[in-house]
Formats: structure tokens, sequence, C-alpha cells
């Protein structure tokens, strides 16, 4: 969890603050900071997840002093960042395929290790569908091995890179190119799909965290912090598309803040399989305000109101207000860092 | 070129891919007009200031502040802040309590002696301000700044008009006003007391231009039936005779007759010259009447009583008799003929006052109507050369639209002299609540301003509302939400998924690199206060 500054007007939330010690504002404020991903790169308009790798690279240049290296999965990412002969990567990186990235990080890993480059450190990062689904053998095993590797999920929700098909990770009554809004129950079906940070803390490694491109100092401190650590660490960022949820591009943030505010995507960290803290919700809303804005949803709201469907997905995120304490946080953690004084 | 060690192909930047193009609509950085600025009656850059204040950079807060008002100390103590009413952030949690963060910059100014000097060269012109009220003095501040000379005169022995002999010290601590009329006096202007202009025709043979500033002085009076033995005053005698040091025998049983801050102000002072009993008489309710409601809360917290619907239909020694009033359909007080005795030592009528208009009664192209002179958009009377302004125009009547009106004044005034008409510049447009990302501001309720004990208030003349302590100032302060002008937050900086944003360090603010921006538009969405319009490319 970030340490929130009290009473500067934006100090908390805000990229950064002309009234902040340096120290204390986000690497994103900083003019010098690495543009691990820099412009050029070929990303929708709005893009969350160029906006989130950036924010999470950089974070990770801070923390490792930039001695790191990065391997990507196969996705949207990799495509529009690397088309021949341009490249928007200004940190070392390496592509070999869809499935694989966590095994070839345990690779980089494991290679620096016996050159005795120990301080140099790896970062492994893909999309929900090469994290959550095809790249996932691999990725346990990185976990019950423990190699030193930081990886990443970018979760836009679905197969966005090859035309917007359904993920493990694409919700329930989302309409997708292969979950269409037909039918008696229209969009992806309900009880399917899966939680790849609960899997990762049933591994009991050191450090898992999810966190959203809407909060950008809970987002660098987690990454800071995960670099903190040895051994396998995984950390799932919300990234909406505009593209693949129909959202308007100006609006990709403020869904990402939704999905919290709403309880849908519970923003927490665990340490060996233990929940250590949650990011409580600052001013809850209903989830219908989360997927008006959007798209996939429409057939919610058009011809007519699905109040079964809608009601269905607000049971979800009141099971993640109960079950993650997400009104109750500073009750069970204490107050965040700085304002208990 | 040999490659490195495993690298087939060399690759460039994606530098050279110029995303640009792929642009339908541009972000542009605007400065929108902050609702607070907009409602300060003496046309105060509040938001600009809190924006100094927040750093603590008190002494620049100060300044900025001073460019339109040369009262802080005063405003902070008497301004009903019709700013705060209009403040955004009141939409969120409570307004941001802009008054007590210029009382604080005031009172910091007067502690360390702040002072201001005059760095425009001489016009060689002399322009003539009659009356020291607060409308005469800021006319004076801004036309010396202007580089006039000024000469200001006035009637009464001492400066401040109203502030002197209307508000009452408990509401403005005397020391206070002084320390800020002689700042003015010390910039240069010269005020010259116990000097009353009877003829404003005659003054303009002497100076280049007049600036008339004679308030609304005279009380105005009612016929009431009254025995040989009643003792009836007008209330700004009363409190006239007060700021003297010269407290008139009122009585234990006081009926104060009205229902304005005046009555309000009079009734108070009653309570702390001795009466054990101050009752106001007007004759509408509570929710007509003209008095701020935190000066009726106040007067009601210090023991004065309350008679709505009533008139006062005659007095006698001891005695007064009043009549109920009821409000028929338009909401017009009817009488109802029945009546009722007061217990009465004296009655202060405190039903309005009226402007002395016989400094222009030589002027015959000056028009008068509901018993105001009339001025055009420019503070001019009919007379050329002829200026006016405060309460003796059409004017709400209140200390800050006599200073507002002063400052308008003094530019108008200075634009004649040098032959160039004074043109205003160009209004923003409005910022709005639905244009900002309140999500960015952390919570923060406001502070409370400390109060006199309600017991200790009627046996003094010390303030009863106190100022906040640096600390407290400063958080107020922070809770501006800089509606509609960047404040350097860095959002649109980081929240770019292209960086196409460049940050041009302190104080130099942003702009976009438009070789990248692809114009989606996130940085509008997330500038918390709302300082980026997206607007269509043209195609
Ligand atoms: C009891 C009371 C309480 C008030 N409380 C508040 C308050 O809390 N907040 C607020 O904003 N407003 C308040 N007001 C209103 C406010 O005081 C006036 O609106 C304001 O002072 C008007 O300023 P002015 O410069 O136009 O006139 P004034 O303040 O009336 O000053 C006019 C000056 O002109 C002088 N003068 C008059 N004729 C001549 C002449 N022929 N030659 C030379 N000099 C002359 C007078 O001596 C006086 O000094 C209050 C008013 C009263 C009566
Ligand atoms: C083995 C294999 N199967 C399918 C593909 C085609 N493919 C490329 S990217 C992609 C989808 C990527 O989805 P995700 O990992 O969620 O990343 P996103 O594009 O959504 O960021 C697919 C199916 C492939 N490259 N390799
Ligand atoms: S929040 Fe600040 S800028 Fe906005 S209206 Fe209030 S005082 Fe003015
Ligand atoms: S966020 Fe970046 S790309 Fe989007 S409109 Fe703003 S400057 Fe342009
Ligand atoms: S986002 Fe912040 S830095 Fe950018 S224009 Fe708005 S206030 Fe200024
Ligand atoms: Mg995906």
């Amino acid at each position: 969890m970030s340490e929130r500054v009290r009473f500067f007007q934006t100090g908390s939330f805000a990229v950064g603050n002309r009234l902040l010690p340096l120290d204390a504002r986000t690497v994103q404020s900083d003019p010098s900071r690495s543009n691990s991903l820099t412009s050029g790169h070929r990303a929708c308009r709005g893009c969350g997840e160029a906006l989130g790798a950036r924010y999470v690279l950089d974070a990770a240049m801070r923390a490792t002093g930039g001695r790191l290296v990065t391997v990507n999965a196969t996705g949207c990412l990799e495509v529009f960042s690397t088309p021949y002969p341009e490249t928007s990567w200004r940190v070392p990186w390496l592509h070999s395929l869809f499935g694989n990235a966590p095994a070839v990080a345990s690779g980089v890993a494991t290679a620096l290790k016996a050159r005795g480059r120990t301080d140099i450190r790896v970062l492994g990062q893909g999309g929900d569908g090469g994290t959550v689904d095809i790249g996932f053998g691999c990725l346990s095993g990185m976990f019950e091995r423990g190699d030193d590797v930081l990886f990443v999920c970018y979760d836009n929700q679905g197969y966005m890179n090859t035309g917007v098909q359904r993920s493990g990770a694409t919700p329930p009554a989302a309409r997708t190119s292969t979950t269409q809004a037909v039918g008696p129950e229209p969009g992806n079906v309900f009880g399917q799909g899966k939680s790849a940070p609960l899997i990762a803390m049933a591994h009991e490694i050191p450090y898992v965290a999810t966190a959203t491109i809407a909060d950008l100092h809970d987002l660098e401190s987690k990454v800071e912090r995960a670099m903190g650590f040895h051994g396998a660490r995984y950390l799932h960022v919300l990234v909406p598309c505009p593209l693949g949820w129909g959202g308007d591009a100006a609006q990709t943030v403020r869904i990402a803040r939704l999905a919290v505010e709403s309880g849908l995507f519970p923003v927490f960290e665990a340490e060996r399989g233990e929940v250590t803290a949650v990011s409580p919700i600052r001013h809850r809303v209903p989830v219908e305000e989360y997927l008006r804005p959007q798209a996939r949803f429409r057939h919610l709201f058009e011809p007519e109101r699905r109040a079964d469907v809608i009601d269905r997905l607000q049971a979800g995120a009141d099971r993640n207000i109960e079950r993650f304490g997400l009104l109750r946080a500073e009750e069970r953690f204490g107050p965040p860092l700085g304002e208990g004084s | 070129m040999k490659a490195p060690f495993a690298i087939t192909l060399r690759v460039g930047s994606s530098l050279a891919n110029k995303t640009g193009a792929w642009r339908t609509e541009r972000p542009v950085y605007v400065d929108r007009l902050p609702p607070c600025n907009d409602a300060c009656p003496a046309g105060e850059n509040v938001q600009r200031w809190l924006y100094h204040a927040e750093s603590g950079e008190y002494e620049t807060a100060w300044r900025e502040l001073m460019r339109d008002n040369p009262f802080p100390a005063v405003m902070g103590r008497v301004c009903y802040h019709p700013c705060q009413t209009a403040c955004n952030r009141g939409k969120l949690d409570e307004e941001v309590g802009i008054n007590a963060v210029e009382r604080f910059l005031g009172d910091e100014a007067i502690r360390r002696g702040w002072t201001v000097s005059v760095t425009a060269p001489p016009t060689g012109k002399r322009v003539l301000v009659v009356g020291a009220g607060p409308s005469g003095l800021a006319a004076a501040y801004h036309l010396r700044l202007l580089g006039h000379e000024v000469t200001v005169r006035d009637a009464a022995p001492r400066a401040g008009g109203m502030m002197r002999y209307g508000i009452p010290a408990y509401r403005l601590a005397r020391d206070v006003l002084d320390a800020e009329v002689d700042r003015i006096a010390a910039m240069g202007v010269t005020i010259e007391l116990s000097s009353p202009v009877p003829d404003a025709a005659a003054a303009l043979r002497d100076f280049d231009a007049v600036f008339l500033a004679v308030g609304a002085q005279l009380s105005r009076r009612t016929e009431i039936p009254a025995g040989d033995s009643a003792r009836i005053l007008d209330a700004l005698g009363v409190l006239r005779d007060v700021s003297e040091g010269e407290p008139p025998l009122l009585g234990r049983r006081v009926v104060v007759y009205g229902g304005g801050n005046t009555a309000m102000d009079v009734a108070r002072t009653a309570r702390r010259l001795g009466a054990t009993d101050a009752v106001v008489v007007y004759r509408r309710t509570r929710e007509r009447m003209p008095a701020q409601p935190f000066e009726v809360a106040e007067a009601e917290q210090e023991g004065v009583r309350m008679r709505w619907l009533s008139t006062i239909a005659a007095a006698d020694g001891g005695t007064v008799t009043v009549e109920r009033m009821r409000l028929d359909e338009t909401g017009f007080p009817r009488p109802t003929g029945e009546y009722e005795e007061l217990a009465a030592d004296s009655v202060v009528l405190a039903i309005g006052q009226d402007v002395d208009r016989s400094v222009v009664a030589t002027l015959p192209r000056v028009s008068v109507a509901d018993g105001v002179v009339q001025v055009g958009a420019d503070m001019m009377t009919g007379q050329p050369g002829v200026f006016a302004g405060g309460d003796m125009v059409p004017s709400p009547r209140t200390v800050t639209a006599a200073v507002g009106h002063g400052k308008q004044a003094a530019r108008y005034i200075d634009g004649w002299l040098r032959g160039e008409p004074y043109a205003p510049p160009p209004r923003h447009p409005l910022a709005t609540f639905e244009r900002l990302n309140t999500w960015y501001y952390s919570d923060a309720p406001a502070t409370v301003r400390p109060t006199l004990d309600a017991a200790r208030r009627v046996s003094t003349f010390a303030e009863v509302v106190g100022g906040l302590d640096e600390g407290s100032a400063l958080f107020e302060a922070r809770r501006c939400m800089s509606c509609g002008n960047c404040f350097e937050c860095d959002n649109c900086f980081g929240v770019c998924p292209d960086n196409a944003v460049v940050k041009l360090g302190p104080g130099e603010r942003y702009a976009i690199d438009l070789d990248f921006c692809k114009g989606c538009g996130i940085c509008v969405t997330e500038c918390p206060c709302g300082a980026i319009d997206l607007v269509p490319e043209e195609t």
C-alpha cells in the first residue's frame, strides 16, 4: 500500500504535487522517468495496457536502478510495441512465444544467476490470455520453483490482439467475439473463469498483488515492494481496453476506477498466501455505473434493462466487498500510513 | 556496423512513427474563471492567492490579493464572502474557508509590516476622493498605484467611513482598521480629515477628476406617535457614539426597530452596553429578514430576542406599543389590529440609510434615481470627470462591493485621465463543478474558526470571531481545488499512454507533443481541475 499524504489537495491521489517532497512523488511525475515504453507505439488511442506497462516498468526501473531485463508474451503489448524495424522499448526486452513467457523469464533469471549477476532483475509480462490461460502452466511452475521473477499480468479481460475473444479473465455477461450477446443469457457465462491472483496466492509465493491504472501511487508502491522480495512474485493489473470493452478512449482510467469503486475488482496485496492489505473503496458506486459506459455490456441496458443480470453482477461485487473487507479496510488493517498521526 | 552478440537485425526507435497523425481531436490547456473569483465583488483572484498560500508563500499570496483589495484584514472580518457561497468545494464537502485565510493573510501582513510601494511614474494628474470609507480609500489606493496624486477628504475626524463608525469593534478591531488605512496613507495618499466637501462642482476646478464616495449615512426616520418622555434614537448615531468612546444611555430595556444587519449590530451593542433586555422588532418573518443569517444567530447566542411580524405603533416613556402583523398572499405584512405593550427604556431605529446628495446638487448633469446617484458602466456620473461608487450608487451596500467600485472607478478614471478609455479584459468562461474530476482531491472537511464564548461576549467589545493559526490556514488554503486553473499536479503528464505531454518545469506548466498525441482525451478527463479542453482537429 502506498503511503497516503494528508492535507494536500491532491497529494494522495494525483500523479504529482508541487508541494510534496521529491521522494514522496510518483516516478511518473519525474520528467527524467525512463519512459520504458516510449512514444510512437501503435496501441489504440487511450490504451490502458500501454499506460499500465509504462507505469510498471518505469517503477521497476527506478526500483532496480535500471538493472532490469524484461520478457514479454505475445499479445497487444508485444505487437504494438515492436513492428520491425521499430521498437518502443527502452529496456532490455525479449519475446519468444504466447504461452512460454514465464518459462523464458525463469530461464533468464537462472542464466543471470549462473553468471553471478543477481543484481540484474527479471520482469516477465503478458496479457491475461498469455498469463491466465495459455501460459498458466509455465507460470505455476515458475511460482512453484520460486524463480526470481516478477510476473506482471496486464488484464484487459480478453484476447484483444486477435479480435477480442473470451479469456479466463473475461467477466460474466461481457460480450466478446466468442461470447456474443445473444440468447437468454447473453455474453460470457456466469460461473466460469478464474482469479489468477488467488491461485498465485495458493502457491504461497512471497508476494502477490492486484492494482489498476486508476491509482498510480498504489501501483508504483506495489512494484517497488515486489522488487524488494526475491523469488517468484505476481502482480495483476487491470488495464481497460477501449476497443475490446467499447469504452470512450478518454474514459480508460475512469473505467478502471469504477471497477474498483464498485467492488468488481478488489485491490489488495498478499504475502505468502495471506492478504496483508486492501485498498478501501473511497466512494462506492453501484456496478451499473461501471457497466453503462462499456459497449460490451450494452445488452444489459438495451433494448431493455436486464435487472436480473445486473443484480447477479452486483452480487459478485458485494461478495468481493464482503470477502476482502473493501469497506472496512481501515478497521482490519489500520489507517493507511501517514494518516495515523 | 557489427551487431552485438545474437542480434541479427538492427532496430530503430518507434519515435520515427508520428502517431499524432491519428488525431481527430486535440487537448488544449485553458484557464477558466473559478466561481470564487467570479463571485468576489472586489474582483479578487481568489484561486490565485490561495495557490500561493498553499505553498506557504504568504507574502506572495498577500501581494496577489492586494492587487485587487487593499483591506485583506478588514475583509477577512466583515466580508459576507459570496466567494464561499459560490465555491465548488461546497458541492463536494464544504466550501473552502476563503474568508478565514484572507484574514490570516491580512493579519500576517500587519504583524510583519508588509507595505506596498508605488512604482508607476508620476502622471502629474490630481484626483480628489470625497469620502474616506472603503470605496474612497480603495479608489485612492489604486489611483496612487497608477501614479496619480490623490487627496482624500472626509467630513469625519477619522478615516474608515462605516468601517469605523458603523461596524462595531467586536466584529472589526480598530487597530486592524487603523493599520490598513495607515498603509494606504503611507503610500503617499493625502488624507484630510474633518474636511467636508460640500460641493463637487467647486472641487472639480482644483482637480483633474473627482471620485465621490460619500456613502449612505443618513438614518431613515419613521413616524412613530411618541410621548415627550419617549427616548428614540437612530442606529447610526448610537454606533457612531460608541465608536467615538461616548456610548449613549440606552437603559436596561432596549427595543430595536428593523431587520437588517444594522439592527443586529445595534442590538448586540446594546447588550454590551448593559441592556438586560434587547428586543428586535421586525415586521416580517425571519426568512425575510435582510440581515445575514450568521448575524441573527450570533445575536441570539448573545441573548438578543426577536419579535417577528410586529411593528411599533407608539412609544412612550417606559413602554412601546407593538402591533402584530400577518403576511398576505403576496408576502406583504398587513396589520391585524392586535396590540401589545413592551417595556422599553429606549427605542433605536434601524430601518435603513439614505444618501446625502447635496454634494452633487450643483451638478445638474448628474442624475439621481431611487435616492441614489446614477453612474455608467465606467462609474462616471453624468458630469464628465466626476465618478462615484459605494453606497451612494446602486449597490448591494457592502464593504466589499464598495471596495470593488473603488477599484473599477480607479481604472476608468486612469483611462479617462490618459485619454485611453479603460477596457476591462474579457472574462474566461466559468470553471463549473461538472468539469472537475474530484476523485483526486483528498477528503478534507473544513476548519472552523474559534469563537469567543457567548457569556463573555456580552461584556466586551473584543472580537467575537477569532483567526486561524498558521497550520489551520494552510490546511484550509490547501482544500482549494484550483478550479479551472492548472496547479501542476502532473496528472496529464502521468496519464498519457503515449508520453505526449511535456513537463516544462515549475511554474511553466505543460505542453502537448502533437507529434505523438493521438487525441485520446485521457488527460482531459483526468485533469482534476478541468484545465484542459478537447477540441476537434481542423480537417
Ligand atoms: C452598522 C453597519 C454594519 C455593517 N456591516 C457590514 C458588514 O459586516 N459587511 C459589509 O460588507 N458591509 C457592512 N455594512 C455596509 C458597509 O459598511 C457599507 O456598505 C460601506 O461602508 C460603504 O462604503 P462607502 O465607502 O460607500 O461609504 P461609507 O463607508 O459610508 O463612507 C462614506 C464616507 O464619506 C464621508 N462623507 C460623507 N459626506 C461627505 C462630504 N460631503 N464630504 C466629505 N466626506 C463625506 C463620511 O464621513 C464617510 O467617512 C455595514 C453597515 C452598517 C451601517
Ligand atoms: C500459441 C499461439 N496461439 C495463438 C496465438 C495468437 N495470439 C496472439 S496474441 C493473442 C491474444 C493475446 O491475448 P492476451 O494475452 O490477453 O493479450 P492482449 O492482446 O489482450 O493484451 C493470440 C490468441 C499465438 N500467437 N500463439
Ligand atoms: S475550490 Fe478553490 S478555486 Fe474552486 S471555487 Fe473554491 S476557492 Fe475557488
Ligand atoms: S492523453 Fe496523451 S494522447 Fe491522449 S489526448 Fe492527452 S496528450 Fe493526447
Ligand atoms: S492534469 Fe494537473 S498538471 Fe495537467 S493541466 Fe490539469 S492541473 Fe495541470
Ligand atoms: Mg488480454
